[in-house]
């Protein structure tokens, strides 16, 4: 935040924003592996590439989750649990009240999973609150140019800012969908409820323009949906701390208390249309 | 902000992570708050058992109590019969034994007459004698006048 002086004068207000929204990429350039030292360089990298802070930060607020939370489950008791146990158990209990609700199948999996998604989407997020300077410009990029001597690496600590990290969670979700629909209709249900859909099979070049793009549009929306709030909100952050000067200090409590409520919901979301998603996927009376 | 192999990354950790998650961390919680219920369950249900069994036992003390009462009163009330035979038992005899006090000094008073009745006389039997002989101034022989001594003493 208050670092925006300090960043300004090195920087134009352009070049400070494409900073921050830029990764840490490692891949293949000039015919040797090493890390981008310009979005330019990391794009050129092509898809063998790997965003080395948004991945780390999603393995890193991932492991620490379910290490937390497998921590709590040995110590928990059933008598007297802990305040941690309580806040778990709560957050375990609001999981399994929303499935109970949407999802009308037995699947072991769909629990888990949309625990995993809401918490781990949850932490991802909350990474938004933090500073935007403060583990970048002040934590990280020293510590590349110290370690790797990378000179001015930018480093994004919002895992859920970058659209790789949001698409593939909803890919790893389409995925499930196109395999309990076929698990659970055949294959000929899962194709037919996309050609005979909703107009009958004399109008099947008609369903399937309708049905395809449907189902394609599940994991985009899904994984854009969160990838284009969590941008949004960072980019805002960024335009606050590089426009405004002393006054981004308000400015900045102002929009975090705003995504204060975005950062849960958006994680909400993605758990309730999994839900819906795998739903309909289990669905066979059509 | 290229899509790159982070997004294979990124689906591998979540393949990865679900299956922890649905191995290690989601079963317990379940586990534990499936048997909490049950539980909870369990102790409202003993709760209300309790309460029955305390009602059903307040009734039988209540019952016990009220037996007790009468058998006490019934024990009190032989006591106190019990106890007027046996004054009354010990008013009988005391006037037996008064009655017998009373015949015993009665005959010993009899006895006591009788003595003196029979010393008296041989006493006035000696006085006449004595009487007589002052009388004729001469003795009388006394074996001479036996049957009539002992004449005038039995009709004493």
């Amino acid at each position: 935040m208050a670092e925006a002086a300090h960043s300004a004068a090195e920087l134009t207000v352009q070049e400070y924003i494409t900073h921050h929204l830029s990764f840490f990429t490692f891949g293949r350039i000039d015919g040797h592996w090493g890390f981008a030292h310009t979005p330019e360089e990391a794009a050129e990298m092509g898809f063998w590439a790997i965003n080395v802070d948004t991945m780390g930060w999603s393995l890193f607020l991932g492991t620490g989750f379910l290490w937390f939370f497998r921590r709590v489950a040995l110590k928990a008791s059933i008598d007297n649990p802990s305040g941690i146990q309580n806040f778990v158990e709560a957050v375990v209990e609001f999981v399994d009240a929303r499935v109970s609700e949407g999802f009308n199948y037995k699947n072991e999996l769909i629990g888990p999973l949309c625990l995993l998604l809401f918490f781990w989407i949850l932490l991802m997020n909350t990474m938004d609150l933090v500073p935007v300077d403060l583990l970048t410009t002040f934590g990280f990029e020293p510590l590349l140019h110290t370690v790797f001597h990378i000179e001015n690496s930018p480093f994004k600590v919002v895992p859920t800012t970058d659209p790789n990290i949001t698409m593939g969670m909803s890919t790893m979700v389409f995925l499930m969908i196109i395999y309990y629909s076929i698990k659970n209709k055949g294959l000929g249900g899962f194709l037919g409820e996309l050609a005979f859909h909703p107009f009958g099979k004399w109008m099947m070049p008609f369903n399937l323009i309708i049905e395809v793009p449907t189902l394609f549009a599940k994991p985009i929306s899904l994984g854009l949906r969160l990838f284009g709030n969590l941008y949004a909100g960072e980019l805002l952050f960024l335009l606050i701390a590089s426009m405004l000067g002393l006054w981004q200090l308000p400015a900045h409590f102002a929009w975090a208390a705003f995504h204060l409520l975005v950062i849960p919901l958006q994680a909400f979301v993605f758990m309730m249309l999994t839900i819906v998603y795998l739903n309909a996927a289990h669905e066979t009376h059509h | 902000m290229n899509i790159n192999a982070t997004f294979l990354g990124q689906m591998v950790a979540m393949a990865f992570f679900l299956w922890f998650c649905t191995k290690y961390v989601w079963p317990p919680f379940m586990a534990i708050m499936e048997e909490r219920k049950k539980k909870i369950a369990d102790g409202l249900e003993a709760a209300a058992r309790a309460e029955k069994d305390l009602e059903l036992a307040q009734a039988k003390s209540t019952e016990q109590l009220k037996e007790a009462k009468t058998e006490a009163a019934a024990i009190i009330d032989q006591a106190n019969k019990r106890a007027a035979q046996i004054v009354d038992e010990a008013k009988e005899q005391a006037r037996e034994e008064g009655q017998r006090i009373i015949a015993g000094a009665q005959a010993e008073i009899e006895q006591e007459v009788n003595r003196a009745k029979e010393e008296l006389r041989s006493k006035v039997s000696e006085i006449a004698i004595a009487g007589a002989q002052k009388i004729l101034e001469g003795s009388v022989d006394q074996a001479a006048n036996e049957d009539m001594l002992n004449k005038l003493a039995s009709e004493l």
